[in-house]
């Protein structure tokens, strides 16, 4: 297990992961398994039904527990799509931290397509965090497509973080977050694009039951002749509040497009969307250059502190 | 010691040149406390952001300790030891306060009893604001103590502040202006301020009265306070018939 310098690189990029990690975890590599741990109340298993994956079951009651779930490439040339399942009992509260990151130095695209469906039981809280990241000097493509589908019965509540850092080629994102009565989703994306890269994020939160909360935080910074569109859609069908919020940084010769929409289908739902797509202002970077910052050193700190 | 000499400033209008700013020489020494005071729209600000670098000017040289800093940039006139508190300061979404106080004050270590003590400064409480965003979130009067704070964090040599009272509630004011008096008290600085405040004009070593792109008057705050207000009553026919029949 992480045994080179790369695998250690991704993985503490994509997972914070400085070596073994506590708790539970799941590290795949280059389509096998490097590595897996369960524990009392958290059981991974390879999945049965011929699908690549894994099924990862927490008991109920199950509280203060991490799982880490890292996916690794680092050859040229891999594709594929795996089907991650959580089965998550009663009143829980855990943090689950997955992430892709594909290193390829060769000509030929790596592509990692995520499939992760979340089942979250009565009154249970999960954290949820995804990095994606890639690296390597190879003309093949970085591609990442993940599909996260999630289900939050009475009362659950799911903080989702995801964030692609640097180097994917392209992504195609597609989350969809249904939720019951009283639950409530926290949606928080970070995305940076440069060269020319492209993005889509593809996103649906139901809000399903009375009381539901939907809350979605877009940010996203892109450089050079990148791409990137958004489709926040908030449904409320009950009850329910939802907000969702786009911010966008454009520059050089980036194209940005986000369409956010929101549909009641109850009276009682309420239901807010926000949308802005700008440059870096110039008051910004002349004040933090009467800091003493340069001005590329001034931008940076900008870009860091919007996507953090 | 700051020197300006025969700085001017000129836009393009149309075929021709508007002047903004003509042919200002003066000379701050240090620890001293100035107040750049006069009407709107008379050249304040713009002489401000001369020192500062923010606007370039179309003739005269500026020298700052010696050096003459006339073609350098911002940032390099800040790590001289200029800092500027701007009368409108941006907001940024995700820098937090802390951030800001730990850019302005250059140390990455920046403990959170130093941030109290130079939010205190400006009335507010380091628990409240240090994890806080500078973002639409914080209304105008907290951006702008904010503003002052990142000012006091820099401790540089030259403080420059534009209208700092502006937005600022009465409660906070009064604590403002001991701060500056403090700063002042202790000659750690050379303090530049564009205030309209009688109260802060009264702290000034050297009041300048600047009107239509020219030092109008230069003085004390006692020599030149009654004549601010006899320039203001000129330019009023109703104020000036009222105090004529006084």
């Amino acid at each position: 297990m992480m045994e080179n310098e790369i695998d250690r690189e991704l993985l503490e990029k994509i997972a914070d992961m400085l070596g073994k990690p506590v708790g539970a975890f799941n590290i795949r590599k280059d389509t096998g398994c490097d590595g897996r741990q369960s524990t009392d109340h958290i059981h991974i298993d390879s999945r049965t039904d011929g699908h690549s994956g894994i099924d990862i079951r927490v008991d109920s009651g199950t509280v203060g527990e991490t799982c880490h779930i890292p996916a690794i490439i680092t050859k040229p040339g891999i594709q594929e799509t795996v089907y991650n399942d959580f089965y998550i009992g009663d009143d829980c509260d855990i943090t689950i931290v997955a992430g892709c990151g594909i290193h390829n130095c060769g000509e030929q695209a790596s592509q990692h397509d995520g499939v992760h469906t979340f089942h979250v039981g009565k009154r249970s809280h999960v954290r949820y965090t995804e990095k994606h990241y890639g690296s390597g000097d190879g003309k093949g493509g970085r591609i990442m497509n993940p599909q996260t589908v999630v289900y939050l019965d009475e009362g659950a509540t799911i903080q989702m973080d995801t964030s692609q850092i640097r180097g994917v080629d392209s992504t195609k994102r597609y989350t969809k977050i249904v939720c019951g009565k009283g639950a409530e989703a926290v949606v928080t994306e970070r995305l940076l694009t440069h060269g020319d890269q492209t993005a889509e994020s593809d996103m649906e939160i139901i809000l399903d039951g009375e009381d539901a909360k939907g809350r979605v935080i877009s940010r996203s910074v892109a450089q050079d002749d990148s791409s990137q569109v958004f489709y926040p859609r908030m449904v409320g069908n009950a009850q329910c509040f939802g907000h969702v919020q786009c911010d966008s940084i454009i520059m050089g010769q980036a194209r940005i497009k986000s369409i956010p929409a929101i549909t009641a289908n109850c009276t009682e739902a309420q239901l807010i969307h926000e949308a802005a797509i700008g440059k870096i202002a110039g008051d910004q970077l002349l004040k933090l250059e009467t800091l003493g910052l340069t001005e590329e050193e001034a931008e940076e700190c900008i870009l860091k502190g919007f996507l953090a | 010691m700051l020197e300006l000499n025969h700085i001017s400033y000129a836009v393009r209008e149309g075929d021709g040149e508007l002047g903004i700013l003509n042919d200002i020489s003066l000379v701050i020494d240090d620890h001293k406390l100035v107040v750049f005071t006069g009407p709107n729209g008379g050249g304040k600000t713009t002489l401000a952001k001369i020192i500062m670098g923010l606007v370039r000017p179309t003739a005269g040289r500026i020298l700052w300790n010696g050096q003459d800093i006339t073609d350098l940039g911002i940032t390099e006139r800040a790590r001289l030891g200029i800092s500027y508190g701007f009368q409108q300061p941006p907001r940024f979404k995700g820098l937090t306060v802390r951030d800001l106080l730990t850019l302005a004050s250059g140390d990455q270590a920046l403990s959170k009893d130093k941030c109290c003590q130079y939010l205190t400064r400006v009335g507010l409480c380091a628990n409240d604001y240090l994890d806080r965003e500078v973002d639409v979130s914080l209304s105008g009067g907290e951006v702008k103590r904010i503003e002052i704070a990142s000012i006091l964090a820099r401790n540089s040599q030259l403080m420059i502040f534009d209208e700092p009272e502006a937005g600022i509630d009465l409660w906070s004011f009064a604590r403002l202006t001991e701060t500056f008096e403090q700063i002042h008290a202790t000659g750690s600085a050379t303090m530049i301020i564009i205030s309209h405040q009688e109260r802060i004009i009264s702290l000034a070593d050297e009041v300048i009265v600047v009107g239509d792109g020219a030092i109008r008057h230069r003085g004390s705050a006692a020599e030149i306070l009654p004549q601010i207000l006899s320039d203001t009553l000129g330019t009023c026919p109703v104020l000036t018939k009222e105090a004529k029949a006084q």
